[in-house]
């Protein structure tokens, strides 16, 4: 087996036992970026130096036996959104182009400490804003299972570069489903912790109230090896929780027997695809063979999640992505006669469409007049929606659905309909609304097609999400599936 | 005015913006000195709104608000946010400002305050917290200028809103007010009062309704007065200008002006029709804040005496009219010197003239305060005392004040006026003390009798007589071996 195709637990193991060096893991890595680049594009940047440099001091660590930790010596993917100090950081956006943030991220600074090694940025929908990986403002990512899918979005090059073998693991950051969408579309593991486990500080923002940064990975204990890595309150991210974070491999092997497990009828949508509402009733089977009980139960405004999300992220884009003027750093079209339309040519210049129609719908939820119909309305949906969870989490333990209604589709397939583009995530939605966490792990293909299955669990509960999903995993052999790209098993 | 004033109403309403002395800015641990520090050198990517930052609220600030809002007597509610103000402007690098809307800290208090010694109350609407903006500079006239450079470190120094409900009548009223609110964060120690320097800025809303009707008038808001002086010519100048519209059946617009000082007028400098719509929405980065009793409380116990109080005692405790009592609370260094010259000795009435008189004059002339003169409490005190006892006269002790306050050590002016003309021999004491005994029959009397107190009044007289020059302890001696 090739060194890129193995687990961080593995590696880590070969690396302790000095089988093997952080350099030459490296290096497997990036020769494979090298190889397969050019068909995932999944990259917007490969910082070989820093990756290199990073490994050579992960192999003095562990030579020395200072201070070894889970990620020492590990390559890993950063979705473009986080901010690492002296390397380019765009968000996938033209107009931040050129833009080098001073700073790090808090998870960089916590994988740093760790010794992790940074393969380079990953593409993703401009500012975390798409499903498909489409609204890349410099290019498209393809799926490693077949090259003329998406690999869904909008952390697509994250789940690509993990699905391809171009990174042991990445980080990805999720919205409205932008972690767990593509890992499904991929056949990888993708685990959106809730809002305020993991800081958000560094995170170049989409819809702050929403946006969560969690692990992308191959399989699920190498998920809670990584979340382990970035929990944690920060005094930097007012936002992030004080509760202490619990040892998640700990529990992982605790198994399903006597747990309740429900199913939410509202998650299997009109449009889902046949075979993946087979896979599922088939991982619900597997689930009751386990031990488990299973309860059908109702999430009654999940209807309604969508259109909610729909005003309060864009309300909140359109805040967040004022600062982008041109003014201070990244692009700056210049020509503009007074200051007012610089700011104009710059931003026309700058965004691409979906983040402009995005900037509009949520300027216009916000506006006087319109705000109470709007934001106000869509906050109290989500406060149903809360509701909704914590009336489901009194009767079960962890909820089982789809990630996605359906595998991943062709590029280009969806461009023109934006409405059709945002229903790939009705399912995903709700869990950021609700203030839940959710993983999604592989779960049976379809025409050669990854399929994903959502496990919900109820708040900080990112043990009870592991452990079940773990639990799945050790029965199946999904998870050992590889794309095409990635290669057999040599 | 009074033709005016008996046509019209006046009606005046006041935002001021008051930075709050912290250490640290609002959001992040940059310093606040922004006046100092080289350009930008007093910022982070919190402060510069670079992507991923994140705010995290500074207590200190919070705090100081709540000070503020105790001493406006507001009430300060148990849940508070924090709101974004969304605009554009290159001074502003997030886009929106980080402010508070629908929850500020507090609301519904009152300031009282008063017009030549007359009391007045103007209510205090709210006292909100928000983060202060980087500050632009234009190479050359602003019209011209190739490029505009931003300076940043101002950016996230906090700032409270404190904004007064229309209650002001005339631009006297609102100079008052604005005076009253300055000292009263300068006694809480919240804000140097600074105004040049932008520390403590007003805008005011003017607006004129005919006498005797109770409906608002189209109201004018008008920026840029940076001093009292600006904030009286400019609400002077606007009433005067509205008068004007209306008397001849014009229309006033709702709409924002600016004042020029150099050319006295305030200028139009957008109309409603293209007012800002803000988009508030609360601020997703922040929690809400829970305001704790507990806290509130202890923020109210360590609350200094407010110049109202002060003023109410400086009244009844030294007999000052309330309009002098009103003057010398006015600083906080101005009312402890008072109170200081007072303690060591000098009579009340004679120190707050002296003070408000003469030396606020010199003071005045030289842009300077009473905590940096050289002048200190004990000097001025010596000073009365010299006078009270007649060892000089109230024309000489003018130019001696004079000379001692332009000196860097006011002593030795005070020592030559005081020292060298004191009577110390007992020839010259002799024929005093005989004179005294004299003409003093009664008291005379009365020491024998055993009246400690008599021999002190005999003294006075001997001072007196001698206008001050005699040396009181010998006197003290003579007399009692005399006597006895």
């Amino acid at each position: 087996m090739n060194l890129f195709q193995r687990t961080i637990r593995d590696l880590h193991q070969m690396l302790i036992d000095r089988e093997i060096s952080s350099v030459e893991l490296t290096e497997s890595v990036l020769d494979h970026i090298v190889n397969v680049g050019d068909k995932t594009k999944a990259y917007l940047l490969v910082t070989k130096g820093l990756a290199l440099r990073q490994a050579r001091a992960a192999d003095e660590r562990l030579r020395s036996k200072r201070d070894i930790r889970p990620l020492t010596g590990i390559p890993i993917a950063l979705k473009d959104v986080l901010c690492v100090k002296n390397v380019a950081s765009t968000a996938g956006s033209k107009i931040l182009k050129g833009f080098t943030p001073p700073y790090s991220a808090t998870v960089v600074d916590r994988l740093e400490a760790e010794g992790a090694v940074f393969l380079g940025k990953t593409n993703c929908d401009e500012f975390a804003m798409g499903s498909s990986n489409e609204n890349s403002g410099y290019w498209p990512v393809h799926n490693p299972w077949a090259l003329d899918r998406v690999p869904g979005g909008s952390s697509g090059g994250s789940a690509a570069a993990v699905a391809s073998g171009e990174a042991i693991a990445a980080l990805g950051s999720d919205t409205g489903g932008s972690i767990r969408q593509p890992a499904a579309l991929t056949g990888i593991v993708g685990f959106k912790p809730t809002y305020g486990r993991v800081s958000r500080y560094g995170l170049i923002a989409f819809a702050s109230s929403l946006d969560q940064i969690g692990p992308m990975t191959r399989d699920v204990a190498d998920s809670a090896v990584l979340l382990q890595a970035i929990a944690g309150h920060d005094p930097c991210d007012s936002t992030s929780s004080p509760k202490p974070v619990p040892d998640y491999l700990a529990s992982l092997r605790e198994g399903v027997k006597g747990m309740r497990l429900g199913v939410p009828k509202e998650y299997f949508v009109a449009g889902m695809e046949p075979a993946v509402e087979q896979s599922i009733r088939d991982a619900i089977r597997l689930f009751e063979q386990q031990g488990a009980s299973i309860e059908e139960v109702s999430l009654p405004h999940s209807d309604v999640a969508l259109p909610a999300y729909y005003i309060i992220a864009p309300a909140e884009a359109s805040s967040n992505l004022a600062r982008y003027d041109g003014t201070r750093y990244g692009f700056q079209a210049g020509g503009g006669r007074n200051i007012i339309e610089e700011y104009m040519l710059t931003r026309q210049q700058g965004f691409g469409a979906e983040v402009k129609r995005r900037i509009m719908l949520g300027t216009y939820a916000l506006s006087s007049g319109y705000y109470d119909a709007y934001y106000l309305q869509a906050q109290k949906v989500r406060t149903l929606i809360i509701d909704d969870f914590k009336r489901a989490f009194t009767k079960v333990d962890a909820l089982l659905g789809a990630t996605s209604p359906t595998v991943a589709f062709p590029l280009g397939a969806k461009t023109q309909d934006p409405v059709a583009m945002y229903l790939n995530d009705i399912i995903t939605i709700p869990a950021n609304l609700g203030n839940v966490c959710g993983i999604s792990v592989p779960c049976g293909l379809a025409d050669g097609l990854p399929i994903g299955l959502q496990i919900i669990a109820p708040g900080f509960r990112e043990d009870l999400a592991l452990r079940v999903a773990f639990a799945f995993e050790t029965a199946t052999e999904f998870h050992n599936g590889r794309s095409p790209l990635m290669g057999a098993a040599a | 005015m009074t033709a005016i004033a008996t046509k019209y109403e006046v009606v005046v309403g006041l935002e001021v913006h008051a930075q709050v002395l912290t250490q640290s800015k609002m959001f992040c641990g940059c310093s606040t000195d922004y006046l100092t520090a080289p350009p930008n050198a007093n910022t982070c990517p919190v402060c510069l709104g670079l992507p991923g930052s994140l705010p995290v609220i500074n207590r200190r600030a919070v705090e100081a608000t709540i000070r503020t809002a105790l001493a406006l007597n507001c009430e300060i509610p148990e849940f508070s946010k924090f709101d974004r103000k969304n605009y554009f402007y290159p001074d502003l690098p997030k886009g929106y400002q980080i402010s508070q809307y629908d929850l500020p800290l507090s609301r519904r208090g009152h300031l009282d305050f008063d017009v030549k010694g007359e009391p007045r109350r103007c209510g205090i609407t709210r006292v909100h917290l928000e983060e202060d903006t980087g500050k632009l500079l234009h190479e050359g006239a602003i019209h011209e200028s190739q490029a505009s450079l931003v300076n940043f470190n101002r950016s996230g120094v906090p700032l409270m809103e404190i904004v007064s409900e229309p209650d002001l009548r005339s631009a006297d009223e609102a100079r008052e007010y604005v005076m009253r609110l300055r000292a009263i964060l300068q006694f809480i120690g919240v804000n140097k009062g600074d105004m040049e320097s932008g520390q403590l800025r007003c805008d005011a809303n003017v607006s004129l309704r005919p006498a005797g009707s109770t409906e608002l008038g189209t109201k004018v808001e008008v920026k840029n007065m940076n001093s009292f002086r600006a904030i009286h010519r400019a609400i002077e100048y606007e009433i005067e200008r509205q008068t004007q519209v209306l008397d001849t059946g014009g229309r006033l617009t709702q709409e924002t002006r600016g004042w020029n000082d150099a050319r006295g007028l305030t200028v139009s400098q957008r109309s409603k029709e293209f007012a800002e719509d803000y988009r508030y929405f609360p601020e997703p980065d922040l929690p809400p804040l829970d305001v704790s009793r507990t806290w509130v409380e202890e923020i109210r116990a360590s609350l200094p005496e407010l110049p109202a109080a002060r003023r109410e005692r400086f009244v009844t405790a030294y007999g000052l009219t309330p309009y002098d009592a009103s003057l010398l609370t006015s600083t906080r260094p101005m009312a402890e010197f008072f109170e200081e010259t007072v303690r060591l000795g000098a009579p009340a009435k004679a120190s707050a003239n002296w003070i408000l008189g003469d030396f606020s004059r010199l003071l005045n002339a030289d842009h300077n305060e009473i905590q940096d003169s050289s002048i200190k409490p004990r000097h001025l005190s010596k000073l009365i005392s010299l006078i009270d006892s007649g060892a000089i006269s109230g024309k000489m002790a003018k130019q001696i004040f004079d000379t001692m306050y332009r000196a860097s050590d006011p002593g030795p002016a005070l020592e030559a006026a005081g020292g060298s003309s004191q009577i110390s021999g007992d020839a010259e004491l002799a024929a005093i003390v005989e004179q005294v005994i004299a003409e003093n029959a009664k008291s005379v009397a009365d020491f024998k009798a055993g009246k400690e107190q008599a021999l002190k009044f005999l003294i006075g007289q001997g001072m007196k007589l001698s206008k001050g020059r005699a040396n009181p302890q010998r006197l003290d001696t003579l007399l009692r071996e005399k006597i006895s």
